[in-house]
């Protein structure tokens, strides 16, 4: 019996993979189905044989437009950036060895933001305007990209040399991520009372996100910048799964602790900052995402970074979706969503963390 | 010879914890290291894998200096078990199937899969295997970090205190599987242990630390009661009971 058991621990074992790696098709299945709901749902009303003629390139003008230029970019955008956000928050927990971190808790967001608006405010890479359908018009993409990377690396360094520092526990370090942020988040609203118009809807845009502001171009830097990362992430599960035991067992198991941190966490805030560039701050997904599959699939990267990126793909698209059709035809902004799914989570992490420390 | 360590002195920030440290090990030895709570023993196993760095002195593991090596040099030769280690989301496969990690390239092997079983079995976790970590007690959870150095392959095995959480019957079992891998695979343990009964039922040599640097060192002759009451400084008895040697408190 005893021979029996050992011999079928690697079969069992096996089975257990490719549970996981089923649950990860799973999710790319439903991600899929509900995109193809969302190029239907809206104001504009479509039917699916409609969409199947546009997609195949046979439809009349009206309709490629609706769907060539406004539904399908906005899909793929919140599919892309729910990928990068929630990649970047499952890498920066792994990192900081802190369950709270995110792009969104940690203020690395709202720096990136900020970073965004100096560019187009002060630097001329783009304006913005009172009205929703124009709020923020970037014109030079790769200047406000490359200022707000500067916003989410001067972010980052803090919460780098706050994780350096003995004693500081993971809610001392998220308390400094809502004070930097909060920070971030009033420069940006003040540089705005320095530009020409009195631009409350580019407000909006900044705090919570919008996902319909994304062009065929932003699009393809966000997906390659996204894509990249998520390569690189992967060539270093089996760094972060060492780390998941502890500093000086990752130590131990050959891995250059410091320098995996900091290449890490470069590259998440590259990320994130791209993300935010484009689609302005949407919080929560870097926290969720992750979290729903730690429970799900356990902690082993090699399965949860594929994972956590198609889930917060999944999340960010279903709560676009929802956004867009609970009153249409308004669009609700999309980080208010998030945010109702987010912060209960958050609040229910932080009483367990307590609990356990 | 395996591991030589020559002239070693490590201090915190500028508080030197330890001094002209010089000790052989030899292959096939179980090398264990007493002392004192805070004596330093935990900081020399610390240095004897690079993470901690000594502001002087040589280490060579197999005639190589260890500290021209990458980390993954480093921890395809030795494996480090820490005194501390977190429970995490992982089952007990795959964070044993973590110790192949040095060795590993892109994806694991089949061979990867056969030594992480064949671990398990051997310390009697199979029925463990697909079980999260967070789920196991603390013996349990010793003996899979444990298991993990042994999957690690290395030339030397450095355990801090590898049976603190563990009951009588374990101790002996995961001490055993240390000494055996030790003799079969003609490697060396290097073991801080604090139950001085243990240590002379299982170790070869022995490392006396007092006052940051080497008291004595060597084989049971070094075992004596003066040299344990002068590290430890309680007066102890050294008998024999049913041929085995003990260490009793007076
Ligand atoms: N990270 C650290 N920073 C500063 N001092 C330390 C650190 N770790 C241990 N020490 C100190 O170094 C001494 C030796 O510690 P340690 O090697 O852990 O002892 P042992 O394992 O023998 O109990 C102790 O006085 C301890 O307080
Ligand atoms: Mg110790």
């Amino acid at each position: 019996m005893g021979q029996l058991a050992m011999e079928n621990i690697p079969r069992s074992y096996l089975r257990y993979t490719r549970r996981k790696i089923f649950i990860i098709y799973l999710l790319v299945l439903l991600t899929a189905l509900l995109g193809i709901y969302a190029i239907n749902a809206g104001s504009a009303e479509l039917s699916p044989a409609q969409v199947l003629l546009t997609l195949l390139g046979k439809a009349e003008g009206r309709l490629n437009i609706i769907i060539w230029n406004i539904r399908l970019p906005r899909i793929l955008a919140a599919v892309t950036a729910g990928i990068g956000l929630s990649v970047a928050g499952c890498v920066m927990q792994n990192l900081l060895r802190n369950p709270l971190a995110s792009p969104f808790t940690l203020g690395i967001s709202q720096g990136a933001a900020f970073g965004a608006a100096v560019a187009i405010i002060a630097l001329g890479a783009g304006s913005t305007h009172s009205t929703s359908a124009d709020a923020v018009i970037i014109n030079n993409p790769y200047l406000v990209t490359i200022s707000a990377f500067v916003g989410a690396m001067a972010t980052t360094l803090v919460v780098l040399f706050l994780a350096q520092v003995r004693g500081v526990t993971p809610e001392a370090m998220v308390l400094a991520g809502v004070a930097l942020g909060s920070l971030f988040s009033a420069a940006t609203i003040i540089l705005q009372f320095f530009a020409s118009d009195v631009q409350v809807a580019s407000i909006v845009f900044w705090t919570f996100g919008d996902i319909g502001r994304a062009s065929w171009r932003d699009l393809e830097i966000m997906a390659a910048v996204t894509g990249a990362a998520l390569l690189y992430f992967m060539v270093n599960r089996w760094n972060y799964n060492a780390l998941d035991g502890g500093e000086e067992t990752a130590k131990g198991l050959g891995v250059d602790v410091e320098r995996i941190r900091l290449t890490g966490m470069f590259v998440a805030s590259l990320v994130t900052a791209v993300t935010v560039s484009f689609l302005g701050i949407i919080g929560f997904i870097g926290l969720v995402g992750p979290h729903m599959m730690r429970r799900v699939l356990g902690g082993d990267h090699r399965f949860l970074i594929p994972a956590s990126s198609v889930m917060g793909g999944l999340l960010l698209l279903a709560s676009d979706t929802l956004a867009r059709t609970i009153v249409s035809p308004v669009v609700l902004p999309v980080g208010a969503i998030t945010s109702f799914m987010g912060a209960p989570l958050f609040l229910y992490l932080l009483s367990r963390g307590y609990g356990k420390r | 010879m395996i591991l030589s360590v020559d002239g070693v002195e490590f201090s915190y920030n500028s508080r030197p914890v330890l001094r002209d440290i010089k000790f052989e090990v030899n292959r096939g030895e179980f090398f264990a290291i007493l002392g004192n709570n805070g004596a330093g023993k935990s900081t020399l196993l610390k240095c004897l894998n690079t993470i901690l760095k000594p502001q002087t002195g040589t280490i060579l593991i197999e005639k190589e200096n260890l500290f021209v090596l990458s980390r993954r040099e480093v921890a395809r030769r030795l494996g480090y078990v820490a005194q501390r280690y977190e429970s995490t989301r992982f089952t007990v496969f795959d964070a044993v199937l973590l110790g192949r990690k040095p060795h590993i390239k892109w994806g694991t092997t089949a061979r990867d899969l056969e030594i992480v079983r064949n671990v398990l079995g051997i310390l009697g976790l199979d029925e463990f295997s697909l079980r999260y970590l967070d789920e196991l007690s603390g013996g349990e959870l010793q003996k899979v970090v444990i298991a993990r150095a042994l999957a690690q392959e290395p030339r030397v095995l450095l355990l801090d205190e590898p049976t603190s959480n563990l009951d009588l019957k374990n101790q002996f079992e995961v001490l055993k599987t240390v000494k055996r891998a030790v003799r079969e695979q003609n490697i060396a343990a290097v073991v801080v242990m604090h139950d001085l009964n243990l240590a002379l039922r299982f170790a070869d040599k022995f490392l006396l630390l007092k006052n940051r640097t080497i008291f004595a060192c060597g084989g049971m002759e070094v075992m004596t009661p003066e040299n344990i009451a002068g590290v430890y400084g309680v007066p102890v008895a050294v008998e024999r009971l049913a041929n085995i040697p003990v260490i009793v408190p007076l």
